[in-house]
């Protein structure tokens, strides 16, 4: 192993290391934003509503992510959505894991046992009133592992965007592959640069959980 | 009080799911203070009945009035919900598996809903609580959580939370059937209290010693109606009815075995 060469093209892995850190929060937010929307939408009382939350999940769910990137970025600009590499990444993984996130949100809403509603309603709350002040903070506790998952995943899908050339750590290692002839190397780096982060990602989870069960 | 309107007045109710039926034509009115126990065995609709009355689950037929006030009226939706929310203020109720809810302290369950609903201060709604606490026993307990009670504390600081909205009438839904027996007593304490002070109750219950010392009323349900009703001297010691005595002489078999 090249260890001399490892240690000249770390600190441009370290930089791309950052635009991977980048790109998985700003598609986690994303994420977040349309999870909620899915799921106030398959928990909607408007048949409609819950149509078109369910045609989100399995629409996204159903088909590769690699897939919608493409024709997020490839296919958009023929019928006029032209955007950047790094925004097509965001988006496209956005709205991808968005849809996982919904399943996760819906399942821990609908696991609150349903006396909790029924307790809050016979008090005289609203459906709404129920679900802000009793519900959601029993659901929020469930949901944070099952999110943690949702994250780690979309952490290791940031590496397909290198398919449509963001500059992140996969698209990194295989650049200097290109120059380097040095596959084994290069993508070790940038495994272990995943891992650390998807460590830490995870220490992060678990305390948020325990920190939500403890009060 | 016979010549006035009953307080609560249930005409022909009807509720099927699908195609069960599960009440079939139930009426009943209750008086102001009165207290009614509904028995019956397990899938007579009494808890259905109970559960029809705040709306838990709706009617698909018939009506129910508290006072002047039709509770399942027909209405837009939007203005249904208001209805209801109004009305359910009015109504306390009880469930077998207590549903306090377990992020917040016993304070909290109790204020939550006043503070909410009628605009309570924290102060107010911390006296409030602290009453109904001193009420059902549990003031010493208003800073745990729920899971560091008992069965049957639980079930005290419910019922303090439901009175904390000033109820005219409560309704127990199998309030001690959750509870080990040696609990079931400091719950069925706090009831009679209630039935002192002239709360309108509905209580559905397996506890017929229970039902007979503290209702004015009983009956009996099986399979969607109502068989037998009467006061609990007559329904207990001397049914009419042939279904009402053989669920009484199982029911007494099954708490001797």
């Amino acid at each position: 192993m090249d260890y001399a060469l490892m240690q000249r093209v770390f600190p441009f892995f370290l930089e791309a290391a950052w635009i991977t850190i980048l790109l998985s929060v700003l598609t986690a937010i994303l994420g977040l934003i349309c999870a909620m929307l899915g799921t106030a939408a398959r928990l909607s009382r408007f048949r409609v509503l819950r149509f078109l939350g369910a045609a989100y999940v399995s629409v996204f769910r159903g088909t590769p992510a690699l897939i919608q990137l493409f024709i997020l970025y490839f296919g958009g600009p023929q019928i006029g959505i032209q955007l950047d590499a790094f925004e097509a990444g965001v988006i496209g993984l956005g709205v991808n894991v968005g849809a996982y996130m919904t399943e996760t949100m819906r399942g821990a809403i609908i696991s609150v046992d349903k006396g909790q509603g029924e307790a809050a309603r016979t008090l005289g709350m609203s459906k709404w009133q129920a679900m802000r002040n009793v519900i959601l903070p029993q659901a929020m506790r469930l949901m944070i592992r099952p999110l943690g998952v949702n994250l780690n995943t979309l952490i290791k899908s940031t590496a397909l965007v290198a398919a449509i050339s963001v500059v992140e750590l996969t698209y990194t290692a295989q650049r200097y592959i290109g120059s380097t002839y040095k596959p084994f190397e290069m993508f070790l780096i940038a495994g272990l640069l995943y891992m650390i982060i998807i460590y830490v990602v995870g220490l992060a989870v678990t305390w948020a959980d325990r920190k939500a069960r403890l009060n | 009080m016979s010549a006035q309107k009953p307080f609560i007045d249930i005409r022909h109710a009807k509720k099927s799911f699908g195609t069960l039926e599960v009440l079939k034509d139930i009426s009943l009115q209750v008086d102001r203070g009165q207290i009614v126990a509904i028995i019956g065995p397990s899938g007579s609709g009494k808890s259905t009945l109970l559960r029809a009355i705040n709306d838990l689950d709706p009617l698909t037929g018939g009506e129910i009035w508290l006072e002047d006030k039709q509770i399942n009226m027909d209405l837009p939706h939007r203005q249904y919900e208001r209805h209801i929310n109004e009305v359910r203020q009015e109504i306390g109720m009880v469930f077998q598996h207590f549903n306090l809810f377990p992020h917040l302290k016993v304070r909290e369950n109790v204020t939550l809903a006043p503070k909410m609903l009628k605009g309570l201060t924290d102060a107010e709604a911390n006296a409030l609580a602290e009453e109904q606490l001193t009420k059902v026993g549990m003031i010493e307990r208003i800073d745990y959580y729920p899971s560091q009670l008992s069965g049957g504390q639980k079930q005290r600081v419910a019922i303090a939370r439901a009175l904390a909205m000033k109820p005219k009438v409560m309704l127990f839904d199998e309030a001690t059937s959750a509870l080990d027996p040696e609990l079931v007593e400091e719950v069925n304490l706090v009831m009679k209290q209630l039935a002192e002070e002239h709360m309108t109750m509905i209580i559905v219950t397996h506890e017929m010693g229970f039902a007979e010392s503290v209702c004015d009323r009983v009956l009996f349900m099986d399979q969607g109606v109502v068989v037998e009703e009467g006061p609990p001297e007559v329904i207990f010691r001397n049914p009419k009815s042939e279904r009402t005595q053989n669920f009484l002489r199982k029911h007494l078999a099954g708490q001797k075995a």
